[in-house]
């Protein structure tokens, strides 16, 4: 075979994610696939060659669940599965707590589980100690792959399509880049041009990057395991594995049967950290590059925990492997998939674990073929890191918090601890002295409430919870900040936004291909729009503000900002038309909201700002006394007033002025608390990453408009095919009826748990989506706890009445609205006064 | 029947083996360290002597600080008591190695010396072949390396070693001395409550003085490396044109 000198598309490393990608692109059309590893076939040496190779299919989030469900299809077509079953065990009460939460996941995403005594987990297992656990969570579709066989058959499915050729013992030892996009490969076999590249090389994917001139932000870490045998009943069984797997979820670790002995494995031991410069090469090896010298005194701990729970079998066992294994993490756990965001056509498909390989490779297929994938890869997305969060410092500081919360009791609201303080605002002084509890966001810190508005609860006569669980990383100061602000005025820092200032000659034609909405409009207006991605489906959903003939100004959440940024940037036109500068360190914007919002600001300044002078939707310059601001009349939480910014170093001056101003007028400082779920809720606003995902349309999330500009966008096709049938499913307000536990606690969700009908069955709509809550928080002004979710039509109807579930126990709900008019003010008079 | 092992600490290597920049030792950076494997073996051999006929395994090494966790590692395999000289990492010769073990044996024996004390025939790393030797010779007792197979009869050590005709069998009179080699017998692996007894072993030491010896190190050379690749011939029947054609090279046919 010649080496090939050219290439339309270069797949490096033939691991799981490779070899995934590499089936499926040649599956989706592609040709002249070349494949590349420095390693031998079909165990090149990396993190796939040592896995454990099981996977459990439910996850508290959909993305992971769904990517892992796909996968599992996939791994049963190649045949090279066995459903073995699998346990999480208890051995804490609050685990327990924890195990009904994943009943209600497993519920939510349709995924078979029971929870199970430890008499039930006995006979499954019979070598357990079942004095020390109290129950089980079992899900009977856990299965164990092969995955290098799998790899083997994806390569040669490609190879039968005459799409690929597989250049093992390859080394990658510089890339070329050509007008910001990847152009060519040089190995020590010789060098490739190729059109695209996708890095699929697990823990040495941030230094194949780098050669580029781009970041995959992960560390290849480690994760101990030894092999323990031989064991009779396990010889007895006679296959690969004949007992379910158990996960020991209070010690973090699992025990999983590999024919006649235990593989016993950990994410109990102190976080440790390999830079992928330092991976020894295949040779230097004593069993592979990512099976690293075992090192005993961090494994300690967990051979007493896995000798407490199968004592009879693994006390005459003989430990006759152990590695300090690595795999890759990063700084929130979740995988780093999609187009770089520093050279285009430079994908990355890294950290993927094997559970969701053939997904994932079925996902970065689609997206390179079809410009975004089926699943929304929200969470995945390589894009979503800013800058701040692509260097060693953070990754290190964010994967040595989670590494020993691989297993751990995560709370949907839980905050990190490490690596804090990145980007404070200009009032972070001011709010500290307030007693803001610091959130974060993109890097941001907001504050999610006021320790200082704390006299205001007693005030509004608001209501705690009574459950620790539903209490924690909450406050019902939220509530009565709230309450304040509808009733005076409040202030939210709204700096975290992400800022964009998009000019030139061509930005009209661009602007409008991006935006579903008609931008088309004079300066001074605003607009509120989706950005859909090629199939129609939600990709951004933000504000655009007209400046100027040929300036706009994007603004989007803090949350999705460096998401948003890639995506803008990746549409610019080839021609310099269009200019593209990411303002946001430069901007700080406070939100000022509430009746007297536009008292406070007639204090500041003579300019005409009455609803006819400054109407809606409108913005402009204004001076308030003395400092120049742009004043933005919009709202997210459905009261009159303004999002008013001014550059970052007046930041602090605008803070304070309006602080001083509105004292008398009753001014409080509102949280993000309200701003992104009580107030949002009670307007029915949607969210980007909660309701608006790229699986839904806007028809389907009430935001279609009567009218279709006549300017092409980005999605028109699909989006003009959905207004013409009838939407699959539709995004509803739910209340929910009666809060009472059978234990007799009131119970408030958190988001993410199954709709069902009122006797519990799962609905799903006509394309198989299952209804679950998007949203979910107090609506203190309407009296309610609310919920968002869509229905399919035969649900979505005013007064129906469901059930959600919660911790594994039912609670009646009722569809309040159907569609986007808000449960509060349903005209929206508030904020046209 | 009290037997003495004593054990070396040896790194782990790979296939490729990456030395220093000033060729002095090899890099270890990213390699683990074992006992060497003649001396693992011996260990396995005291400690199934020691099963047969009772008495006390006990496991020397002469090495830095980290040559702890292989006296553990002993204990994880059923060795009772484990002493560490302690020395500096750099590697002392095997003269200088000899003077120090007797020293600390002597120590270790006072007035009652083992029975055996079995040494590995040489370590995997700088294979001397005589620390051994060595020690036998100063402490004036029989010794016997290349040891395969080893008896104890009576108040005698029965020891065998491989020949390229056969067997020899030797007969010694105990205290005795023996080098073994690997294949004496088949080393066990620890069990995890091996492997827990052993994080709480004590660890005896013993210091002794480093006196230098003769042998001095220059530097380490590595081989040039041989390059080989595999050439895939074809799969199933399709390979057969292929395999002849390279057997036809060859001159085979």
């Amino acid at each position: 075979m010649d080496f090939p000198t050219s290439a339309h598309v270069i797949v490096i490393g033939a691991g799981i994610a490779g070899n995934s990608v590499v089936g499926h692109l040649a599956e989706m059309g592609w040709k002249n696939i070349v494949q590349i590893d420095k390693g031998p076939l079909p165990n090149p040496g990396g993190s796939t060659g040592h896995a454990s190779n099981f996977c459990f299919p439910v996850d508290h989030s959909k993305e992971m669940t769904m990517l892992t469900l796909d996968s599992t299809r996939q791994y049963a077509e190649m045949d090279v599965m066995v459903v073995s079953g699998g346990i999480e065990v208890a051995r804490a009460p609050e685990r327990m707590e924890e195990l009904r939460r994943r009943m209600t996941s497993a519920t939510a995403w349709g995924v078979e589980s029971h929870l199970i005594s430890p008499a039930e987990v006995e006979e499954l297992v019979p070598f357990i100690n079942r004095d020390i656990i109290l129950g089980g969570f079992y899900s009977p579709g856990v299965t164990v792959v092969d995955s290098l066989r799998a790899g083997t058959i994806m390569r040669e499915r490609a190879q039968a399509l005459d799409a690929l050729t597989v250049l093992p013992n390859t080394e990658v030892l510089s890339m070329e880049v050509r007008n910001g996009a990847i152009a060519a490969v040089v190995t020590d076999k010789g060098r490739i041009e190729t059109e695209h590249l996708v890095i699929a090389c697990g823990v040495w994917s941030p230094r194949m990057a780098e050669m580029a001139g781009a970041t995959i932000p992960l560390t290849p870490a480690v994760h101990q395991m030894i092999d323990v045998g031989p064991i009779p009943i396990l010889q007895a069984t006679n296959s690969e594995i004949g007992y379910p797997i158990v996960r020991d979820m209070d010690t973090y670790m699992y025990e999983r049967q590999t024919a006649g002995s235990m593989e016993v494995g950990s994410y109990a031991h102190r976080p440790i950290f390999h830079h992928p410069n330092d991976i020894p090469s295949l040779g230097e090896s004593l069993l592979s590059p990512t099976e690293l010298p075992f090192t005993d005194e961090d494994f300690d701990l967990q051979m007493e925990h896995a000798l407490e729970l199968m004592p009879d079998i693994l006390s005459a066992a003989e430990i006759r492997y152990a590695i300090n294994g690595l795999l890759s993490l990063t700084p929130d756990a979740m995988p780093l998939l999609g187009e770089t965001v520093e050279v285009k056509n430079l994908w990355s498909a890294a950290a993927v674990w094997i559970k969701e390989g053939p997904g994932v490779g079925k996902m970065i297929a689609q997206w390179m073929t079809q410009g975004y994938p089926e699943i929304d890869p929200h969470s995945s997305d390589i894009a979503r890191f800013y800058r701040y969060a692509r260097n060693n410092h953070h990754i290190y500081a964010r994967c040595s918090e989670h590494f020993n919360k691989t297993y751990g009791i995560v709370h949907p609201r839980e905050q990190w601890e490490s690596n804090r303080r990145v980007r404070t605002v200009p009032a972070y002084p001011r709010q500290v002295e307030l007693g803001a509890v610091f959130y974060e966001a993109g890097g941001w810190e907001r504050p999610q409430w006021y320790e200082a508005n704390a006299p205001l609860v007693e005030k509004y006569g608001v209501e705690g919870r009574e459950h620790e669980w539903d209490a924690r990383w909450w406050s019902p100061i939220i509530n009565a900040e709230h309450l304040a602000m509808r009733e005076s005025v409040g202030m939210v820092d709204l700096t975290a936004f992400a800022i964009f200032d998009i000019t030139g000659p061509g930005v009209v034609d661009y602007i409008q291909k991006m935006a579903v909405n008609q931008c088309d409009v004079r300066v001074g207006r605003a607009v509120y729009t989706p950005l859909l991605t090629e199939t129609g489906g939600f990709r951004a959903d933000l504000t655009i503000l007209r400046l100027g003939e040929h300036h706009y100004r994007v603004i989007s959440g803090g949350g999705d900002g460096a998401r948003d940024r890639y995506w803008f940037r990746k549409h610019l036109p080839d021609d310099g038309s269009v200019t593209f500068v990411d303002n946001t360190s430069g901007v700080s914007t406070v939100g000022l909201w509430g009746p007297n919002a536009r008292k406070v600001i007639e204090s500041l300044t003579s300019d005409d700002v009455s609803h006819q002078g400054f109407p809606y939707g409108s913005v402009r310059e204004v001076n308030l006394r003395g400092i120049d601001t742009l004043m933005l009349r919009i709202s997210y939480v459905g009261e009159l007033g303004w999002e008013i910014s001014v550059s970052m170093e007046q930041g602090l001056q605008l803070w304070d002025m309006l602080w001083e101003a509105g004292q008398e007028w009753g001014v409080v400082p509102v949280g993000i608390g309200v701003y992104g779920t009580t107030g949002r809720l009670e307007k029915g606003y949607r969210l980007m990453g909660a309701e608006l995902e790229s699986e839904y349309n806007p028809v389907e999330a009430g935001l279609a408009r009567p009218k279709i500009k006549r300017a092409d966008f980005i999605g028109k096709g699909p989006y003009l095919q959905a207004r013409a049938e009838d939407p699959a499913t539709i995004l509803c307000t739910l209340t929910v009826e009666d809060h009472t536990s059978a234990s007799g606690i009131e119970r408030y969700m958190g988001g993410n748990e199954p709709i069902l009908t009122a006797d519990g069955e799962r609905i799903t709509d006509s394309h198989g989506r299952p209804s679950y809550v998007t949203t979910a928080g107090n609506g203190p002004s309407v009296g309610k706890y609310l919920l968002l979710a869509y229905l399919p039509p035969e649900h979505a109807v005013e007064g129906r009445e469901l059930a959600v579930m919660y911790m594994n126990e039912l609670y009646p709900v009722k569809v309040a609205v159907v569609g986007s008019t808000p449960l509060f003010d349903p005209a929206n008079e508030r904020m046209r006064v | 029947m009290n037997i003495l092992v004593c054990v070396k600490r040896v790194p782990a290597p790979g296939a490729r083996i990456v030395l220093t920049d000033d060729s002095q030792g090899i890099d270890t950076r990213h390699l683990g360290f074992t006992t060497s494997p003649h001396e693992e073996c011996a260990v396995e051999a005291a400690v199934q002597l020691k099963e047969r006929h009772g008495g006390t395994t006990t496991v020397l090494t002469l090495g830095p600080p980290d040559a702890v966790e292989q006296l553990r590692y002993s204990v994880s395999v059923g060795a009772d008591r484990v002493v560490l000289v302690p020395a500096d990492s750099t590697e002392w010769d095997p003269q200088a190695t000899a003077s120090a073990l007797v020293e600390a044996i002597k120590d270790l024996e006072g007035d009652s010396p083992f029975d055996l004390i079995l040494f590995g025939n040489e370590s995997a790393d700088s294979g001397g072949y005589q620390v051994g030797i060595r020690v036998a010779r100063a402490l004036g007792r029989p010794v016997i390396s290349g040891l395969k197979g080893i008896e104890i009869d009576g108040d005698q050590m029965v020891g065998r070693r491989e020949t390229d005709e056969g067997f020899e069998v030797y007969r010694l009179p105990m205290p005795a001395i023996a080098a073994a080699k690997e294949g004496i017998t088949l080393p066990r692996y620890p069990t995890l409550p091996g492997r827990l007894k052993s994080r709480r072993a004590e660890i005896h030491e013993v210091p002794a003085e480093m006196t230098p010896g003769g042998q001095e190190m220059v530097s380490l050379l590595k081989p040039a490396e041989e390059v080989t690749e595999t050439v895939i011939l074809g799969h199933g029947a399709e390979a057969a044109p292929g395999v002849v054609r390279l057997l036809e090279e060859v001159g085979l046919l």
